[in-house]
């Protein structure tokens, strides 16, 4: 990051290292965290509109059956899911295991798959 | 039989201050948030989000719907804070900006959770 304050020089890193399967599940980890506490402004909201009255709900539930609504849904569950998935598998590294490279990559790509499933899976039942 | 001194445990510990406290219950809320929310989002999806205001309503006032909604908002909030404030420690430089970035986001934090607690009391209330 050039932000430093003190205006002295960074070495470039973020332009020239090439961005590997670990680094980008690490900041699209963060990077959905981040979206999903955004993400509590809507939740929070139609809570409070249930808690209003049948016409605050209905404005609400308008919303978020819109196209828009749909997509800030979709793209919000699956920043959930990909965030609870790759939360599991950092809780397996903080109890030391699967730590080895190859593990890794190999936890990395079951991980995306996991999410992809189960965003579909919930959509799925939310469609039927 | 604790390494630290006396002036040290007044001063804050060291360097990372309480550094170790926020990640065991950033670990603690996580493993509480994987069945909560996993329970939230399917409830949402099976049942809750196309339903009526009166279906809604009798959802989040059932006892202990309202219960687990409540220890779900309170863990999502405080795993949530623990998060952004990790972000925002990395982010924003000057001791200023930062120490205002992160009472903001904390009250802010505190605020939303404090109004969606209320909303599920206040259901679950007046059922």
């Amino acid at each position: 990051m050039a932000m430093d304050t003190r205006g002295r020089p960074l070495s470039p890193h973020l332009q020239v290292y090439r961005p590997q399967l670990t680094s980008v599940l690490s900041i699209l980890h963060r990077g959905t965290g981040v979206v999903l506490s955004l993400g509590t402004l809507g939740l929070v909201c139609w809570l409070l509109a249930a808690a209003s009255g049948p016409q605050a709900l209905a404005s609400v539930q308008a919303f978020y059956g819109s196209w828009l609504g749909q997509l800030v849904l979709l793209g919000w569950s699956y920043a959930l899911f990909y965030h609870l998935c790759n939360g599991i598998r950092h809780l397996f590294w903080d109890a030391g295991r699967a730590l080895d490279i190859d593990e890794v990559y190999r936890s990395g790509w079951l991980m995306l798959g996991a999410s992809v499933a189960l965003t579909l899976c919930v959509w799925l039942i939310a469609l039927i | 039989m604790s390494l630290r001194s006396p002036l040290g445990t007044a001063r804050g510990l060291g360097s990372a201050k309480s550094g170790t406290h926020h990640w065991w219950m950033q670990r603690l809320s996580a493993i509480a948030l994987v069945p909560l929310s996993l329970w939230f989002v399917a409830s949402l999806a099976g049942h809750v989000a196309a339903a009526d205001h009166a279906a809604v309503v009798a959802w989040i006032g059932t006892p202990w719907v309202s219960i687990i909604l409540v220890l779900f908002l309170a863990s999502l909030f405080y795993h949530s804070q623990l998060g952004v404030q990790v972000v925002i420690e990395d982010y924003v430089h000057g001791e200023a900006s930062k120490l205002v970035s992160l009472v903001l986001m904390k009250f802010a934090h505190l605020l939303l959770a404090t109004a969606g607690i209320f909303a599920v009391l206040k259901i679950a209330f007046s059922q």
